[in-house]
């Protein structure tokens, strides 16, 4: 991602290179995804925004529509705000541009059936990684230490006898 | 013709690399110190062979040599000489030639220094390293060579990528680069161990400075782009758990995990097959970067070269590498157990948690990358996630906070057995401070999320934590300040390293937590002397206009930021649109503060409404490369110190018990 | 091997099913994304013409009966004009209506595209502004579906559309949509 103006570099050059995908629009110079409309409620605008942070840009490789300056984020970025506007709940929002593009357009992958590992994952790792050490030291601690050699017998005896 | 003398000494060095591979294994299994002789001049003469070659490339490079491919397609005739030197590893096959002259840097480096290490140790070792680079050569003049000719040359490059025209940028892969393949060389130890069947500690001795250069290299590679990053891109964000700021990231989680239980092994003769596994998987993520990097596998704008054949070239490498060595591991597991026990409470115990944290959430790193792929293979397809920060926020940050809570008691703990009512009544002054912070930030700032005040606190807790680690060792307080003075000038220099290694990660900390919760940005459209307040700082809109810049035309704006009436800078951000190739980017103001950074950036104008501005206060943003910086500095001072300095055992030898006791005692 | 032993080879099996995992992804696009609207009705929103191209895209007619197949496309896109003897291929399927969906585009050099390569559409919608191809989860172009007679998508192609991808996709594709 700290190289996503490469990617707008790419688009430049996919544009005019051979078969690929040509991205939607060649995004306005210096648009900064600062849009001419915003939502006149700010605490409207600061829920639209918040949603188009967690929304992927299908164009960019990693960046959000709240700050890709591609034509299709700017596009995407004024459904969010309709959508806001007339009433929905962040999860409709959502749910409406799912039901356009699949879950890939989401920064937060969903828990379903098929992200059960993704998400069961680092606690199970953590659980089976702890258990099994856990399991290995003490295991470990209570095996009896290795027998003494002959000499280190031998200097055992030496030293208690002194006493 | 020096093109074809660096194509030849190319060659050279595979030559030598593949002798050097097989003759001193040979050597050491035999015993024939003959053979295993053949390992010290072939890394010289490997090294002195890639240094010939990358000059050549250089050479091309300087001179704008279009006849050369990688020069035409990477360089232009128009571009300062910075930037035409930083663009031979700007590009596949150049950075490819990077990475093996590093990995030959190590490899004479041990031949060179590495007299006290037992004959077929040294042999194996280097053995090793020549077979990673075998693959690597072989794989560069197979399918990537740089010295490929382009005949007819054209009469300029197309090379001016003004992104790439960045001091920060430029000079990131070089560090990247010494800090992956640096981890290297606790691999061919590793493996060079495991041939031998054999761990003691005297190994452990000898992987910690490396690992620890290593370790230095990479935390600076990742700081520089992460700093890049921020102040290239126009929004302020630095992170963002792209697939290969996470490749990079994983063998530096997995190094930091390493270079801890290499301290075990050194001291108690333990946790022999832990450190083996580890210094294995750092140089194996360092490759499955490499691979994700070039392969076209994950979609990530880095992409150098998506050529399935590459592709599958370096899949096939990493599979006999790591393949390779973890089936070694599986076949000479038994042979690794270690002596000794030691109690549930203990720095050997805080050393196995720290490992069994940091692993895990390296892990985890792994899974949230490969997830999308693992997903499209298995479900044909048809069912895609994207994995994004979110995700890593649920899951990773979580199993960071014990690993950092931990982090101020393990260095007091002793080994063996710990007294952990000692430990945390000794650390009641820093919990005591982090507490007051937490209490101070509540106060001072209500809104944000609560978790930050949580950080807030952790991060004093880890900064006042190395602070008492330092003071008990001196027994400040305790004993006449004089005599506290003494005793911290006669501390080891791993002692004062590890202070700051740690404290630094308590100011990144901060810097994260404060930066991340209490960002203030406003997003406007600005008329000339428009004002608008960011994070109790007044930022004045005074003009904007278009200009001529050297390549580019700019549209530069200007900001006089005040706070409370005083003039506290005049921030000029520009926006820059280049005509070859055409592209725009973003030059942000930023003003750095102990306190926070202003931030600035400019945008066309919106019809008659006025300029678009985005201006933001971002709280102990600096925090988080200082901190960076600390980290590293605290590596290198812990690598100065003489115990780490190559020989060292032999000394400690020679000098007798006393040497080695204060060494022990002090630790 | 007593049972603690088998647990030294646990690095080794997770190599090697990412390995496995990896030489898979070697053969796939990231970037691409698959469509959320197979098996789902076509969104139902019409198109105006392209002057010339009555009657435009009629979202109720897709459900007529009989397949569709709708192609996205630009005059200013590049890969449309590779993809487009393709196009031409299979305008010549019978049976088969071919419907155009003109994705911001001008009228005039819209029309001077078709006029220069070959026309295959039947009819051609125009998306001016692009919110409808949005509708059918378009993100780049060019894009091209196959509606079935009850008007469902039944499959997408993203990108341009290679000599192969005609009989590997478009054509099982036909065959599969009709009753």
């Amino acid at each position: 991602m700290k190289y996503a103006r490469a990617a707008m570099f790419l688009f430049y050059l996919l544009l005019g290179a051979g078969p690929a995908l040509a991205p939607l629009g060649t995004g306005p110079a210096h648009s900064m995804a600062v849009d001419a409309v915003t939502l006149q409620d700010p605490a409207q605008e600061a829920r639209a925004r918040a949603i188009m942070h967690g929304l992927r840009c299908l164009v960019c490789q990693n960046q959000s529509i709240e700050i890709s300056d591609a034509e299709l984020a700017a596009d995407l970025r004024r459904i969010v705000r309709e959508r806001v506007a007339a009433g929905d709940s962040d999860d409709q929002v959502r749910a409406h541009l799912v039901g356009r593009y699949g879950d890939w357009v989401l920064m937060r992958p969903p828990f379903k059936l098929s992200t059960l590992a993704l998400w069961a994952g680092p606690p199970v790792l953590l659980l089976v990684g702890g258990i099994t050490l856990w399991l290995g030291l003490r295991r470990k601690n209570m095996q009896a230490p290795p027998p003494l050699s002959e000499a280190e017998a031998a200097q055992l005896r030496k030293l208690t006898a002194a006493d | 013709m020096i093109i074809e003398l660096g194509h030849f000494a190319l060659v050279l060095a595979f030559v030598l690399a593949l002798a050097q591979a097989s003759l001193p294994l040979i050597g050491a299994a035999r015993g024939s110190a003959a053979l295993m002789a053949v390992a010290r001049p072939a890394a010289m003469g490997q090294l002195v062979f890639l240094l010939l070659a990358f000059a050549a490339l250089m050479n091309g490079f300087v001179t704008s040599d279009f006849s050369v491919q990688v020069v035409a397609a990477n360089s232009h005739s128009a571009k300062p000489m910075l930037y035409k030197i930083a663009g031979l590893w700007g590009n596949h096959e150049g950075s490819l030639l990077l990475w093996v002259l590093i990995l030959a840097l190590f490899g004479a480096a041990v031949a060179g220094v590495g007299n006290n290490l037992p004959a077929s140790l040294r042999a194996r070792v280097l053995s090793v390293q020549a077979m990673i680079a075998c693959g690597f050569l072989s794989f560069m003049l197979a399918t990537s060579n740089p010295f490929t000719r382009l005949i007819p040359p054209p009469l300029d490059g197309n090379g001016l990528n003004p992104l790439l025209q960045d001091p920060g940028l430029a000079f990131h892969p070089p560090f990247l680069y010494l800090g992956y393949v640096g981890f290297s060389m606790a691999f061919s130890f590793a493996v060079a161990a495991l041939i031998e069947g054999r761990v003691d500690p005297a190994w452990a001795r000898w992987v910690r400075p490396w690992t620890l250069a290593a370790w230095c290299f990479l935390t600076i590679g990742i700081a520089m782009g992460s700093w890049w990053a921020y102040y290239e891109l126009g929004w302020g964000g630095w992170w963002f758990w792209d697939p290969v700021e996470n490749a990079s990231f994983m063998p530096w989680l997995a190094g930091t995990a390493l270079l801890h239980s290499a301290i075990v092994v050194e001291k108690r003769d333990m946790l022999k097959s832990w450190t083996i596994l580890l210094a294995i998987i750092t140089f194996s993520l360092s490759l499955l970067g490499t691979f994700i990097v070039r392969s076209g596998v994950l979609s990530s704008v880095h992409a150098f070269a998506t050529d399935p054949a590459r592709g599958v070239f370096i899949l096939g490498f990493l599979v006999l590498v790591i393949g390779g060595s973890l089936g070694l591991y599986a076949y000479r597991a038994p042979v690794l157990k270690g002596g000794g026990i030691f109690a549930p409470i203990s720095r050997e115990a805080a050393l196995v948690l720290n490992n069994w944290l940091l692993a895990t959430a390296c892990a985890t790193v792994l899974l949230g990358t490969l997830y999308p792929l693992l997903m499209d293979a298995l479900s044909g397809g048809v069912d895609k996630v994207t994995v994004g920060a979110p995700y890593y926020n649920a899951t990773f940050t979580p199993l960071m906070v014990p690993l950092l809570i931990l982090m101020a008691l393990g260095p007091l703990m002793s080994w063996k057995r710990g007294d952990l009512p000692g430990v945390l009544s000794r650390l009641r002054f820093a919990f005591g401070v982090s507490v007051l912070g937490m209490l101070l930030v509540w106060y001072l700032r209500e809104e944000g999320p609560v978790l930050a005040v949580f950080g807030i606190g952790l991060g004093i807790w880890l900064i006042a934590g190395a602070l008492t680690d330092l003071a008990e060792r001196i027994r400040l307080f305790r004993i006449s300040p004089y005599a506290s003075l003494s005793r911290a000038a006669g501390l080891p220099r791993a002692v004062w390293g590890a202070t700051m290694a740690h404290a630094g990660v308590g100011i990144v900390v901060l810097g994260i937590t404060a930066s991340s919760a209490w960002t203030e940005e406003k997003i406007i459209l600005m008329q000339p002397g428009d004002q608008a307040s960011v994070g109790g700082y007044d930022y004045r809109f005074i003009r904007a206009e278009q200009g001529p810049g050297p390549n580019y035309t700019a549209l530069r704006g200007q900001f006089e930021v005040s706070r409370n009436g005083q003039p506290v800078v005049t921030l000029e951000p520009e926006s820059r649109s280049y005509p070859t190739p055409p592209m725009d980017t973003t030059e942000a103001a930023i003003y750095p503060m102990l306190s926070g950074d202003l931030f600035a950036v400019i945008g066309n104008p919106q019809g008659d409404k006025g300029w678009s501005a985005r201006l933001y206060f971002r709280p102990l943003q600096s925090w988080i490369w200082g901190g960076a910086l600390l980290m590293t500095l605290g590596g290198a001072i812990s690598l100065s110190d003489r115990r780490h300095r190559v020989g060292a055992p032999r000394r400690a030898a020679a000098h007798g018990r006393s040497d080695a006791g204060a060494a022990i005692a002090a630790e | 091997m007593n049972r603690m032993q088998w647990r030294r080879f646990i690095p080794l099996g997770v190599a090697s099913f990412l390995a496995v995992m990896l030489f898979i992804g070697l053969g796939l696009d990231p970037k691409i994304v698959p469509s959320a609207l197979i098996d789902k009705p076509a969104p139902q929103f019409d198109l105006p013409p392209l002057p010339g191209k009555e009657p435009g895209l009629i979202a109720a007619d897709l459900a007529k009966g009989g397949v569709s197949l709708v192609n996205v496309w630009a005059s200013w896109c590049g890969p449309c004009r590779i993809e487009h003897p393709q196009l031409m291929e299979i305008a010549k399927i019978p049976g088969l209506r071919m419907i155009g969906l003109n994705y911001k585009d001008d009228p005039a050099r819209a029309l001077a595209f078709l006029q220069q390569l070959g026309d295959p559409f039947a009819t051609v919608g125009a998306d001016r502004s692009g919110r409808v191809a949005i509708e059918w989860g378009v993100y780049g172009v060019p894009e091209t579906f196959i509606i079935d007679g009850d008007g469902r998508i039944v499959m997408k192609h993203v990108g341009p559309l290679r000599p192969e991808d005609i009989k590997e996709k478009i054509l099982p594709a036909i065959a599969a949509a009709r009753p």
